[in-house]
């Protein structure tokens, strides 16, 4: 059996690596991809500690989670490509019209 | 282990009876639009409120619930101030999906689906502040996401669908974070029931560093939904790029919808960590109020301006959340409600003055506007006295009960930030009334004369008045409200 404070480092590594990717990345689908890796350390998370604590909760949860990214996704695909059918681009940094 | 998955808890309907007749509408009027595309839009508004109208008595027969604290296996809580956030943020409804019906008439855009999403993101909103577990908590949280999302790039301006990414991606990015923080706290105490969360932190049963994290990650996902500094980015963005409708509805609505959730989390959950997290709130409440209102200076367009004022009004509510306990959740309450009123009316009067779409926001357009429209501006200076919280007006009455209540919870040094902030602040709300009243139109463009918006923004307008002037009508009502049961 897998330790549990393995399990937890791997899932950090694995959001660390999504919130570098939102943040150094500069193509919308790449930050959406980046986004989903965090979610899914989550899921890694949820799931260790389910199986840490015998308790079912944290698997129904990851299954949420599954589901909302699954809907999270849909609509974020949607505003992209009505971003790009607008500015032929779907680099975030050239999306500027708004600033202060 | 088989018998523990059979066993299915008791289904009692009644505390979550204002969503399912909100969601019950929403798609009745999202099938009869689909299905008869030639359906006049004033009978899918009629229809929509009266939908909000049912849920609200539906969610006032819930005040004196006699059952169970939580029902749904702990999922929903059954207290008073469910009651009262529903309440709010049904009325935010009502007005939003007044102003969405005249604007996008006006503008040329009516789309069908503003109806049902402003349904959809109001039945989040509810869940939210009635949300007993975590699970929930986040599952509302993408209800009302996820719809405003869609919401603030309805229109095809390019700024509108720019808006609507800024806002995706970082509403997304700020979820994962919330879910980190929940994944925690499911860690460090093997549920995600907030009472048994708490349960689990008094007799220290759970491991403290993780518990410490969670409140860590939580703080940052709800920081992000309440746009308290440093987390408030995407928010002037998302104001200015949203039609001005879905700006007033959100502005207020997500504001007082995660607030709730918020002040649910910390004072249940995270109850017996409170010396702990109170010195993260109260930094997060100082730096937002004194951030709010110095960059809400530099502005130059009225709905970035108001986006840095609910900014800083975030970071007043939060100085509310440093005082635990029922005096706490009384004043951040009101503060709530007499915010909800304040922002629904000044973005109410930008929609008006702008006519048509959202031609002219800068603040150029509001020099003189008392010689073109002596009501708007009245009602503008009104809206903007009640932001900076000048009486006779509910934000007046507002501040000084968030203010007593820092005090008597000894946080007096982040009351004198908030009072030198909010003298900040009184500059810029001052300077508009300076353009209104006594500098020359340099347009002699018409603002919005039709009847019925004007008497909708009245509304809040005399509400605002009303509750500066009689505080005690409500206040009483509050003080029930501000005990969570758990």
């Amino acid at each position: 059996m897998i330790r549990l404070p393995l399990v937890l480092f791997f899932s950090a590594v694995l959001f660390s690596t999504g919130v570098y990717g939102v943040l150094a990345r500069r193509n919308a689908v790449l930050v959406l991809m980046s986004i989903e890796l965090m979610l899914n350390a989550v899921n890694v998370n949820l799931v260790a500690f389910s199986q840490f604590w015998h308790d079912i909760t944290g698997q129904v949860f990851a299954l949420f989670v599954i589901a909302v990214a699954a809907a999270e996704v849909g609509i974020g695909l949607a505003i992209v490509i009505l971003i790009y059918r607008n500015r032929e681009t779907i680099n975030v940094d050239e999306v500027n019209l708004l600033k202060w | 282990m088989l018998a523990q998955f059979l066993i299915h808890p008791p289904i009692q309907l009644g505390p979550i009876g204002p969503e399912l007749v909100l969601t019950g509408t929403a798609i009745v009027v999202l099938l009869g639009a689909a299905f008869n595309p030639r359906i006049g839009h004033s009978t899918l508004l009629l229809v929509s409120l009266l939908g909000l109208a049912g849920a609200a008595l539906v969610s006032i027969g819930l005040w004196d619930w006699g059952g169970e604290l939580t029902v749904l296996a702990g999922m929903v809580a059954t207290d008073r101030f469910a009651v009262v956030a529903r309440l709010i943020l049904l009325g935010i409804a009502a007005m939003g999906l007044v102003y969405g019906y005249h604007y996008f008439r006006r503008s040329g855009e009516a789309r069908a689906e503003f109806y049902p999403l402003v349904l959809f993101a109001t039945a989040g909103m509810t869940l939210i502040a009635a949300a007993a577990d975590l699970i929930l908590v986040f599952l509302a949280l993408e209800i009302l996401s996820l719809s405003l999302y869609v919401l603030t790039g309805i229109s095809a301006r390019l700024s509108s669908v720019e808006g609507s990414m800024k806002y995706f991606l970082l509403g997304a990015f700020s979820s994962a974070f919330f879910l980190y923080g929940v994944a925690m706290a499911y860690g460090a105490t093997g549920s995600t029931r907030l009472s048994a969360i708490a349960h689990a932190l008094a007799g220290q049963t759970g491991s403290l560093g993780l518990a410490l994290a969670a409140v860590a990650f939580l703080g940052i996902g709800f920081g992000f939904k309440v746009a308290a500094v440093p987390f408030h980015m995407w928010t002037p963005d998302v104001y200015q790029g949203a039609p001005t409708p879905v700006t007033a509805f959100m502005a207020a609505g997500t504001k007082v919808a995660a607030f709730a959730a918020l002040i649910r989390v910390l004072e249940t959950s995270f109850q017996p960590l409170t010396l702990d997290w109170t010195p993260l709130v109260w930094t997060i409440a100082a730096v937002t109020v004194v951030a709010g209102s110095l960059i809400a200076i530099a502005q130059t367009d009225i709905k970035r301006m108001l986006a840095y004022s609910s900014i800083a009004h975030a970071g007043f509510v939060l100085i509310a959340l440093t005082a635990a306990g029922q005096d706490g959740i009384s004043a951040a309450l009101f503060y709530l409600l007499a915010y909800a009123l304040m922002v629904l009316g000044a973005f109410g009067v930008v929609m008006l003055v702008s006519a048509r779409g959202e031609g002219r926001t800068s603040l150029a357009s509001y020099a003189g506007l008392y010689r073109r429209s002596r009501l708007l501006a009245g009602l503008l200076t009104l809206f903007l006295l009640s932001l900076a919280g000048i009486p006779p007006t509910a934000g007046f009455i507002a501040k000084v009960n968030v203010f007593r209540a820092a005090v008597a919870a000894g946080h007096w040094p982040l009351v004198l930030v908030g009072v030198l902030a909010s003298v900040v602040a009184a500059f810029f709300y001052i300077r508009v009334m300076v353009l209104m009243y006594m500098q020359e139109p340099q347009d002699d463009a018409e603002p919005d004369r039709s009847p019925w918006p004007r008497v909708a923004v009245a509304v809040p307008a005399v509400l605002t008045l009303l509750f500066g002037v009689f505080p005690g009508i409500v206040l009483g009502v509050l003080d029930k409200a501000a005990i969570l049961r758990w």
